[in-house]
């Protein structure tokens, strides 16, 4: 009886594959760290997934999907399944991605956040969201009573330093008396966590609250504790009325339209995208009419400078911690650069874990 | 840095907040443990209150209708662990590590639709006397009801286990079942209960997050404070008030660990970020040295399965 039932599953599972891979439908395959209900930077690449499905394109996706040996997996398991262009929208999904790249050459991946493109079928893209970071440093800067940005930090990777570096530029030019004061959590996603991270800084001084991580938790202890705080990848100005300043919003839709029309049709390429406020990937939620009218304005102003390439976040002379000079007076630091910051500027408490 | 005396009680008072949902847990599987069975399902059991309280706060607008149903949901979820492991005779680790799985999968198919939605206040008591008495008032007051059950609940389950017949039932049905049920004690009916309290208990954990400590729904939010609970549980050596001191100094660390970071220590961070688990294990061992009382404590048939010849 056994030996039935393992032939019938075997040639079941010869059956699936074979439907799988005869179907000739272009299929695209999202991969994600969070849940889509996280309301962060997973919700905001769901949204653009959704916008891909408008577009009349196929698509699958995985949440929670943990980056490390199982991110692999789901990768493999996408391509396998006869998926032709796959999104990978994690930094920790970097190498998985390109080791399964590898091994289909047919497939087209894009990776968001990264840096690495071993193989000719993966493209990276990223937003600029430092220039977010930027007119949330002016606006925090200005808001300030105690002098104390509460930063939230997730890990320890360029993408989050730049963030932290953007901000605490801003905030110094507006203010010179301002400390930024960091906690990592090493999460992208633990609501408990976030919130005990809020509080400790708001106990700490901190009347500014900026988070480097998914979840809401921030900014209603934000809310509670009567302190400003900032959205983080989509609008979470309900969660927080009266505390969210703006947000910095993540917007993936029209990249992954655009992409994944561009394999459909054999015109995709190889690229390493990296858009900001001047293209929208990066957009800021409604400001809170608490900043004053004067404030809005300027950072309206702001805004579209950063949009036209007029003002640009890392302007020199910018510092390190110990006084090294890092970007040259009247330099603008270049993306290599900016790509794999590893280093604080001057003015940032603390050193940045190993 | 302000070390001043009221900021210390600001402190003390947030460190009582995050331990609420391990102490509640805790006390739960602790009962459901000295009656002799293993219950790995409180991560589970707790996501599963969380999203029924916070549902049911969004259905009926109702807090208290939301923390009975929390609750309830606990009862439910660990009414089938029960089935299984008591009237089925599974075994528990394995029925209790599916009963996890169970619950983090079902609470995230219940909770679509509850994503993204604002939680609502949950009502503080002595709002005023934590204003107006430095270093104790935010130590006492200014917490929400569920926080003071918590504090007693520890108390109360030693009091129950100490001095109380039923007290001495559950001992006895978790020491031996064979000479209690010969004594005409129910043991099969006795284990229920304490996994249904145990379900109770977790359910409570749970709608503490979601609707009082961080009012929100979010998959996965209890993320792994019930393994924690378990793993309190062993460490006190089976006493509800060293349950209560585990509790305290795993989240009293997790969060000075955080300010120690605020402050700008130049301690590594990782290493900062395992002191929590380091300390409370340290603690626990060594506030439970003394062998006889382990053996005093320990539920002899924990895990194993009873049954009653017919």
């Amino acid at each position: 009886m056994y030996k039935n039932f393992f032939r019938y599953l075997i040639s079941a599972i010869f059956l699936l594959g074979f439907s799988v891979n005869s179907n000739a439908d272009f299929k695209v395959g999202f991969v994600y760290v969070g849940p889509t209900g996280d309301h962060g930077w997973t919700f905001q690449h769901h949204e653009g997934r959704n916008a891909v499905e408008a577009a009349g394109i196929k698509t699958t996706f995985v949440e929670s999907v943990p980056e490390g040996a199982d991110a692999e997996r789901v990768i493999r398991q996408l391509a396998q399944s006869g998926h032709d262009l796959i999104f990978t929208t994690s930094f920790g999904y970097m190498d998985p991605t390109n080791k399964v790249a590898k091994d289909f050459p047919n497939v087209k991946f894009e990776h968001a956040t990264g840096y690495k493109r071993e193989h000719s079928n993966v493209s990276t893209y990223s937003a600029r969201f430092y220039e977010g970071r930027t007119l949330l440093g002016h606006i925090a800067g200005k808001m300030t009573k105690t002098n104390t940005i509460g930063y939230i930090a997730s890990f320890p990777i360029p993408e989050v330093i730049r963030g932290i570096n953007a901000m605490t530029l801003a905030a110094q030019k507006v203010n010179p008396n301002i400390k930024t004061k960091i906690v990592w959590v090493f999460t992208w996603y633990d609501p408990g966590k976030e919130a005990e991270a809020a509080q400790a800084l708001i106990d700490q001084g901190a009347d500014v609250i900026m988070q480097h991580t998914d979840s809401t938790a921030p900014v209603q202890t934000a809310e509670k504790a009567g302190v400003w705080s900032f959205g983080q990848a989509s609008d979470m100005q309900r969660f927080a009325p009266k505390s969210i300043l703006t947000s910095i919003i993540d917007d993936w839709a029209p990249y992954y339209v655009e992409r994944a029309i561009a394999a459909r049709d054999g015109t995709w390429k190889q690229q390493d995208t990296w858009h900001g406020l001047k293209e929208g990937m990066v957009a800021m939620g409604p400001y809170n009419s608490a900043m004053g009218a004067d404030l809005v304005k300027e950072v309206e102003q702001l805004q579209k400078d950063l949009a036209s390439g007029k003002v640009h976040s890392f302007t020199g002379p910018i510092y390190d911690q110990k006084g090294n000079i890092l970007v040259a007076d009247g330099k603008v630091a270049d993306d290599g650069m900016l790509a794999g910051m590893s280093v604080y500027v001057k003015g940032v408490e603390g050193d940045i874990p190993k | 840095m302000s070390l001043d005396i009221s900021f210390i009680g600001i402190l003390i008072g947030s460190i009582m907040a995050s331990s609420v949902p391990l102490i509640l847990a805790a006390s739960g599987e602790l009962i459901t443990e000295r009656s002799g069975v293993l219950n790995l399902g409180v991560e589970g059991m707790m996501i599963i209150g969380a999203i029924s309280g916070f549902a049911l706060m969004v259905i009926t607008d109702n807090l208290f209708i939301a923390i009975v149903g929390s609750m309830l949901s606990g009862v439910i979820i660990s009414l089938i662990f029960g089935f299984l492991t008591q009237s089925l005779l599974t075994n528990h680790v394995a029925t209790g590590l599916a009963l996890t799985i169970f619950g983090i999968g079902l609470s995230a198919m219940l909770g679509k639709n509850f994503v993204g939605i604002p939680g609502k206040e949950f009502p503080i008591l002595f709002s005023s006397l934590r204003e107006s008495i430095p270093f104790f008032g935010p130590i006492l007051f200014g917490h929400s009801i569920v926080l003071y059950f918590a504090f007693a609940l520890p108390f109360l389950t030693n009091y129950f286990l100490k001095k109380t017949k039923l007290g001495l039932v559950v001992r006895a049905v978790g020491d031996s079942p064979v000479s209690a049920s010969n004594q005409g004690i129910n043991v099969i009916l006795v284990r229920y209960c304490c996994i249904l309290y145990g379900g109770a208990m977790c359910g409570l954990a749970g709608a503490y997050l979601s609707l009082i400590y961080t009012p929100q729904w979010i998959e996965n939010m209890t993320a792994g404070r019930g393994w924690i609970a378990l793993a309190l549980v062993v460490f006190a050596t089976w006493s509800p008030i060293k349950v209560l001191i585990g509790a305290l100094i795993f989240g009293g660390i997790t969060i000075l660990q955080l300010h120690m970071q605020a402050i700008g220590f130049r301690i590594p961070v990782q290493f900062l970020s395992a002191l929590p688990y380091l300390m409370t294990i340290i603690v626990l061992v060594v506030i439970s040295r003394d062998s006889r009382k382990i053996k005093l404590n320990t539920p002899t048939s924990l895990g194993r399965i009873f049954y009653k010849e017919k």
